[in-house]
This record gives structure tokens, sequence and C-alpha cells, in this order.
């Protein structure tokens, strides 16, 4: 091997670390061109029409994007209720009543654990033990026993988005004065009313961002969805039908389509989500950055 | 003051229905918790032994036999996704640490943390576009790839928040001692930045092996034992996908101790990975 000589060896480090910078960027710029590129074909073919379509037929080539932009709203904004009463206990819980360390770990664990199941098993878990329970309490209501569809998909993303909300909420719930707190105490209010009328006033953009965040990830999760959602590409009527979401659809149907618009389609529905959670991740970190410099 | 005593009682009975509620709404999802954990142990624990490890899938109609088609896959696209995630994200975080005044720095920061929140189908669709349509065959390689993209951002990132800890003193001492910038990184930041490096490292492994929606329309899955990275190939979180989907009930019991066992590697690893810090 020629050996480099000491000065030369910095130099190219140097450069060979400028140049993983531009990389960095490349690789996105790169993820975009190719999203944009091949969702050309059905941009041009079906223009924003797509976006209002309600039917979506591979098989007569009439390709609309509704059916699956409504489905994903409804099950994250109905995973996003069910998960709000949950988290912000969480965060009220950990970030202002918890002094003991103990049971502090012992439920930032329990987040922990829930963040760490890989999407496919609460997928499947849903599906062997959560569908049939359904089932049960649709006979007994007397409505089509499906089991999969929204109400089964939420309430697994409704499990899977807490941690998210809880890991920003608690810091930021945490992030209050002390000095306002222990003037609010002082002057003889109760902890309920030193929550309400402090800690949820001064932290509440930054619970929002938290929430906005777990949104964002109900909005681009794909394995659990897709396996307890009953995967119907119709406009659901209500919670209890079947549907399916953006990522649902693709993870669905992408390694079968053949007939190029129908491939471009899909892709289209990717460029779609990839739009609206970048847009909801860049608000949310833009208020959580307002948030780490203000109180300096 | 006159205090009201009966306002007081009402509000004092207000804080404490306040307080339980909150902690009952905590400890509440200790319950969803449970359950999913029993019934993977319950359902997975019988046939994860040493012939879960060594041996292929039983054909339907049979009990017994392995996921070593799948395991091997998942270790091998692992494997590869980290050989290029971990020296590209370590130079790119090395890069938002040191070259601040860069005028691309800010820029990379973001594409970075973009690139982060990007959906995992999302990384599906780019590998199979990149790496898929050109050689028309599902591989290996593909779902590396789009693996380790995901990957990258949580390496970067944890090589940045570990090296801005890192006291400038220590720079200076290697600088005055006179060695250059390369053996400074090398031999002094880097060392010293070891655990944070590690512990990120650890994080996205456990994250990218239950990955699966990239996995799809790259690594697709294969019945049969494949060491080619250029071919098909299964994983552990495919099998689980495409088993739970199946009407058999063997099959079921093949995912559910799939599922125990992926269980117990990622959240070990990210165990690890906590300890490592500390």
């Amino acid at each position: 091997m020629i050996k480099i000589p000491i000065a030369k060896k910095n130099k190219l480090f140097i450069n060979i670390l400028k140049l993983t910078g531009y990389v960095a960027i490349a690789i996105l710029v790169l993820f975009l061109i190719t999203l944009i590129f091949n969702s050309f074909l059905s941009i041009k073919t079906l223009s924003l029409q797509f976006l209002f379509n309600t039917n979506w037929q591979p098989n007569t080539k009439n390709f609309g994007a509704a059916p699956f932009i409504i489905g994903t709203l409804l099950t994250s904004v109905l995973a996003l209720m069910i998960s709000i009463p949950f988290s912000l206990s969480i965060s009220i819980y950990i970030g202002y009543f918890l002094k003991n360390k103990k049971r502090k770990n012992t439920l930032e664990t329990l987040m922990d654990l829930l963040a760490g199941i890989p999407s496919v098993i609460y997928g499947f878990w849903g599906l062997m033990v959560l569908v049939p329970v359904i089932i049960k309490i649709q006979a007994w209501l007397g409505i089509i026993p499906y089991g999969v569809g929204i109400l089964a998909a939420s309430l697994i993303l409704a499990l899977m988005i807490i941690p998210y909300s809880v890991t920003l909420g608690k810091d930021i719930i945490n992030l209050v004065p002390n000095d306002l707190v222990e003037a609010a105490i002082g002057l003889g209010a109760t902890p309920y009313e030193v929550i309400k009328h402090i800690a949820i006033p001064y932290s509440l953009s930054g619970l929002f961002a938290g929430h906005l965040m777990a949104f964002g990830r109900a909005i681009s999760e794909t394995m659990a969805v897709t396996m307890v959602i009953g995967n119907r590409n119709f406009i659901p009527t209500s919670i209890m039908d079947p549907a399916n979401t953006l990522a649902s659809v693709i993870a669905n149907e992408f390694g079968e389509a053949s007939d190029p618009l129908y491939v471009s389609s899909l892709i289209e529905l990717g460029l779609i989500l990839l739009v609206i959670t970048t847009i909801i991740n860049i608000i949310g970190k833009l208020i959580v950055k307002a948030y780490t410099i203000e109180p300096r | 003051m006159n205090p009201d005593k009966s306002n007081l009682k009402k509000r004092l009975l207000k804080n404490n229905v306040f307080y339980q509620s909150i902690k009952l709404f905590s400890y509440a999802l200790l319950i969803p918790l449970a359950f999913i954990l029993f019934y993977i142990i319950k359902n997975g624990i019988s046939y994860l032994n040493l012939d879960f490890l060594i041996k292929m899938p039983a054909p339907v109609g049979e009990t017994g036999g392995g996921a070593l088609n799948a395991i091997i896959g998942s270790f091998l696209i692992v494997g590869l996704s980290g050989l290029i995630a971990v020296p590209l994200g370590i130079l790119i975080g090395i890069f938002l640490a040191e070259f601040k005044e860069h005028k691309i720095n800010d820029l990379t920061r973001l594409s970075i943390e973009t690139l982060q929140g990007i959906p995992s189908i999302i990384y599906g669709i780019v590998a199979y576009v990149w790496f898929v349509m050109p050689f028309g065959k599902f591989s290996g390689i593909s779902a590396s790839i789009a693996l380790a993209l995901m990957m990258l951002p949580m390496v970067a990132k944890a090589t940045e928040e570990s090296m801005k800890m890192i006291p400038y003193t220590l720079k200076e001492a290697s600088y005055a001692l006179g060695a250059n910038y390369y053996s400074t990184i090398k031999k002094v930041i880097l060392p010293s930045c070891r655990k944070g490096i590690i512990s990120g490292i650890l994080i996205g492994i456990s994250r990218i092996l239950g990955e699966t929606a990239p996995l799809l329309f790259t690594a697709f899955g294969n019945a049969f034992l494949n060491f080619n990275m250029a071919k098909p190939i299964n994983a552990l979180p495919l099998l689980i996908y495409n088993y739970a989907s199946s009407p058999y009930q063997e099959w079921h019991q093949i995912a559910w101790s799939s599922s125990l066992f992926l269980i117990i590697i990622v959240l070990g690893l990210s165990i690890i990975a906590k300890n490592v810090i500390k």
C-alpha cells in the first residue's frame, strides 16, 4: 500500500467531510426528484382531478385519491382524539407530579416499550386479538361485523403514537419556570389550579407541537394500519367501515401494479403523503425550536 | 380574608379528582401493553426453541419448523444497511458538528431532519424505483439501501449530538500537542464520544430491524433459504406480515414465535443502547 503523508491525509479528510455534507443534501433532492418524476405521468393525465375523484378502479384506469385522503384523515384524527387524554395525563403526571425516580422510570420504560414494538407486530396483534373483539361488539350492536376497519386502525394507532407526544410533552411541562409555579402555590393554588392556569397555558404551543408530530406519525404509519383497516377503496361512511389510507393502499397494491399509469398514480399518492407529513413535521419543529430558545 | 369553607372543599375535591384521574389514565396504558406482551409470549414461547433458529418453515399442514430463512435474511439486510449507514452517518454527523460556518451546514441539517421524517413506505417506493426497476428483480441489496437511508439520519444526529458535548479544551489540548485536524478527530474526539455514537447505532439497528414497509417491494420475501443479496430474500418482519395474513394456523404459530423473537432482539438492543450511555 502507498503511504499517504499525514498532511495530505488531513486535507483529504476535510474534503471528504465537506463532500458528505453535499451527499446528504443530494440524497434528499434525489428522493424528491424520483417521486416527482415518476408521478409525472399521473399528474399530467389525471391533473388536479386526481385529488377529488372518489373512485379508485385500476381495471378501468379510473384513479382518484379522495377515498384514501379521507380514510387517512379519519383514522389519524380519531387516533389522535383517543390518544390525547392518555398522552396529556402522562405528560402532566411525569412532568409535574412525579418526583419519585422509580415510578418515573417505570412510566418512561412503559413509553419506551410502546415506542419500541415494531409496527408489524402491532398489526399482527390487532388482527389476531383486537379484531375478533370488535367483531363480537359489532355483532352485538347489530352492524355488519367486519371487525377490520377504521375503528381497529385508530385504536392501534392511538397506542402507537402516545409515546411520541409524551416524549415532548413531559419535557415541555417540565420547562415551566419554577418561580411561576411557586408563586401560584404561595397564593394558595391547588396543584390542579397550578396546572390549569399556569402550566398548561405556558406550555400550550409545545403540547400542540408534540401532538401535531404524533399526528404526523399516525398519517405515515403503514404496516399496522394496512393489516387491520380492511383495505377497501371506497369513501367510508362510518368509523366501523373498512377503508384504506394513503400508506396502506401503496403497501397493498404497489407490488402488483403493472400498468404505468397505475404505478404512477400510486407514486403520486406517496408524494401527497410525503408533502403532508413534511409540512406537519416542519411546523412542529419550528414551534419546538422557538421553545428551546425562549426560556434562556 | 374570610376563607369560605365550602368553596375550599370544592377546590380540594376538584384537585383530588383531577389528580386521581391523571394517575388512572397514566397507569391505564399498562393494560394494553400487558395484553400485547401477554399474547405474544403466550403464543410465541412454545415454538421459540432451537428448531426455530435452525429449521426452515414447515410446509402447510405440518407443525413445527422454524424461520431460518427469515433470520438469515434479516441479518444480511440489516448488516449491509449498517455497513452503508454507519460510516456515512458518522461523517455527516462530524460535518454537522464541526463545519458550522460552512455555507451548506444548515441545508445539510435540514435535509437530514427531513429525511428522518419521511414515511417508511416512501423509502420502499424510492428503493424500488432506483434498484428494482432497472434490474427487473427484487433484491436484498435494494432493501438494504432503503433501510440504510432510514438509519442514516439517526446515526448522523447521534454523532452530532455527542460531539457537541465534548469540551473545546480537549481539542485545544490535542492541537497543542501538535496533532493535526484529522488525528484530533480520529484519536481524540471520536473516542471520547464513542458511547453516544454506539448507542445511536444500536437504536438505529433496532429501529430498522422491525421495519416492514420498505421491504415489501424491495426484499419481497422468499420461501427458500437464500444467501444471495442480489435475489429476493426473506426477513423476519416480512415473514410476520405474510404469515399473519395467511389463513393457516401453523403459519400463525410461526408468526407469533417470530414476533416474540423480534421483540426480544429489538427491545434488547434498545436496552443495551440506553445502558451504554450511562
